[in-house]
């Protein structure tokens, strides 16, 4: 284990065999790994916002930043450049002290998050007991500093899209956290290591694919993107939230938006995508990190594509369908999900745990999962699609009443 | 007597997020920045629950009470707008509140200084649990017969009664009729 080849994990423990002191090789360790952990997806940001661009600029038929640079990759670089030297306005009655905490906030609880990511099998900022909940707790942080950056703005704008925000983060929470029951139900553990070990012979999103749809989509409806960008709704609010801000600390709301999405992706990625397992991690545990990145490039870039080709919705839509669907149907989930693992016990499917990360041993109580789960989609599926019929109906009922009422009513009623 | 580790500063510093949290909760005349200051006391609790060896109620705490409640509050505050800045120091029902407060004061100060310091009270001052207080044991406590069901029981009853009185205060009254 204690190698010289990895290191914040191992590198403690080397320094010591090499002669250090105990005490100052363990500080020096977790210092290293903080800022490592810290700095990294920060860095990452600047190339996502680079990745994004292009990536949109493709898919509306355009080539994208292609002048700073090599392929335009310094673009993002010149923009922070521009972005540090604007202005800093803060706006007339505005709230001194919380405007300028806002940003800091945002900034914050997503770096925060970083600390319970499983880079690889040994390369964890830190393996809380709690892991996931930390997450949800470090997330519903989220909400405050949106009040606090609507709120001290003295802007109504700002104030309405704070609002806006905060319906929508409070209620996309619910599913988010139903969701979440169940990669903890099925790896009896809430640490994110060990959710990421159960996932050793068959990833979760094939045994609950129910669970990480909702779990997704929850977290694109926190992100505030499109098609749940309608915080930002330029043609109704002209900015949300962060209207008023400008220069560097519209730089740390962009950044921090970039980089929720990323850790959206790295989390989807650890939950249900199986997070560092994939070929020859049991030999290099390095590997996992490739690994891992990977997967959650794979997530970053389906978000992407949904970003840039689904329309917004409108606040009631968005409601609705996570009262009147989401919520629901994850508590049913939860309640399937649960029997069902019981009756694997039952029927003594459970892989053995010397075999807990074979796919042969793995397949029987993955395609019970898999089958309940596809049942109870199919079930919703066709709940709503009678639903959306009804509605339809009423509406083309209304159609027949209105055309046979115009004639008769005159301009009376226009 | 008291010795100086990391624990008493941790313990330290966030006592004074918590007492200055709350100090800054009654004396602000602004209502906004009350229910901020009240977020930093919260938080400091939740800093208390983690130095108990008790991550999961820290974390529970910080999801509730910050995430939740105080949400709710700033909410609340922001969408009666005349509220955010208070000219007005008391009000008639102040004598009353201020008996309540003191009364909850010592009941709770004697509640915990008789454990700790009357008769019958242990030797030694009890030093922390080292055991970290895990979420298996916690959910095992809340449902177990012997254990804390009946509370839990009846405080699920309290809040979807008061879930259910909040639809029906906010309904809307003329949807009854459609």
């Amino acid at each position: 284990m204690t190698s010289c080849v990895d290191f914040i994990n191992t590198l403690s423990p080397c320094l010591v065999r090499a002669g250090w002191n105990a005490d100052l090789a363990n500080l020096l360790s977790l210092l290293l790994g903080v800022v490592i952990v810290a700095t990294v997806p920060l860095l990452t940001v600047i190339l996502l916002i680079w990745i994004e661009r292009k990536f949109a600029a493709r898919i509306q038929d355009r080539i994208g930043p292609n002048r700073v640079g090599p392929y335009g990759l310094l673009q993002s670089l010149a923009d922070a450049l521009k972005m540090l030297t604007k202005e800093d306005i803060t706006p007339s009655g505005a709230d001194r002290i919380l405007f300028n905490l806002a940003p800091i906030i945002t900034f914050a609880t997503v770096v925060l998050i970083w600390a319970i990511v499983p880079f690889t099998p040994l390369h964890i900022g830190a393996d809380l007991s709690i892991g996931i909940l930390y997450f949800v707790a470090v997330g519903s942080i989220g909400a405050v500093k949106v009040m606090i950056g609507g709120w001290s703005s003295n802007n109504k704008y700002a104030l309405l899209g704070a609002f806006r925000t905060i319906a929508l983060i409070v209620s996309y929470e619910v599913p988010m956290i139903l969701a979440l029951l169940v990669p903890v139900l099925m790896a009896g553990s809430m640490g994110m290591q060990d959710l990421t070990r159960a996932q050793g012979g068959m990833w979760f999103i094939v045994m609950s694919p129910l669970a990480a749809i909702i779990f997704f989509v929850a977290n694109l409806a926190e992100t505030g993107r499109s098609p749940f960008d309608l915080l930002e709704a330029e043609s109704e609010l002209i900015a949300g939230y962060n209207i008023e801000y400008s220069g560097f600390k519209f730089g740390m709301f962009m950044a921090g938006e970039f980089m929720h999405v990323f850790t959206v992706a790295v989390l989807t990625a650890v939950l249900f995508l199986g997070g560092w397992w994939g070929p020859f991690v049991d030999q290099v545990p390095a590997l996992g990190f490739i690994w891992l990145g990977l997967k959650t490039a794979v997530v970053y870039l389906f978000m992407l594509l949904i970003r840039n080709t689904v329309p917004r919705f409108r606040i009631d839509q968005v409601m609705n369908i996570n009262w009147k669907f989401m919520v629901p149907l994850s508590i049913v989930l939860i309640l399937l999900q649960s029997f069902l693992l019981r009756l694997i016990d039952a029927l003594g499917l459970r892989p053995a745990p010397e075999l807990a990360n074979d796919l042969l041993a793995n397949l029987p109580q993955t395609l019970v999962l898999l089958a309940g789960n596809l049942v109870l989609g199919a079930i919703f599926m066709h709940l709503l699609q009678r639903h959306g019929r009804t509605l339809r109906e009423a509406d083309e009922a209304l159609a027949v009443v209105k055309g046979e009422a115009a004639p008769a009513g005159g301009m009376a009623e226009a | 007597m008291i010795e100086l580790n990391a624990q008493t500063i941790a313990f330290a510093i966030l006592s004074v997020l918590v007492l200055g949290g709350g100090l800054g909760v009654v004396t602000t005349r602004n209502l906004v920045h009350g229910a901020l200051w009240l977020v930093l006391s919260l938080l400091g609790v939740a800093g208390y629950f983690v130095l108990l060896s008790a991550p999961f109620l820290a974390a529970v705490q910080v999801l509730v009470y910050i995430g939740a409640i105080a949400i709710l509050i700033v909410f609340a505050v922001m969408l009666t707008r005349s509220m955010t800045s208070l000219g007005e120091v008391r009000n008639r029902q102040w004598w009353l509140s201020a008996i309540t407060v003191i009364l909850l004061f010592l009941l709770l100060a004697v509640g915990i200084i008789l454990p700790v310091w009357g008769r019958g009270a242990p030797g030694e001052v009890t030093s922390l649990s080292a055991t970290v207080g895990g979420a298996v044991e916690l959910g095992e406590a809340l449902v177990a017969g012997d254990g804390f069901v009946l509370p839990f029981e009846v405080a699920s009853i309290l809040l979807t009664a008061a879930m259910i009185g909040a639809i029906v205060v906010a309904r809307d009254e003329e949807d009854e009729g459609a």
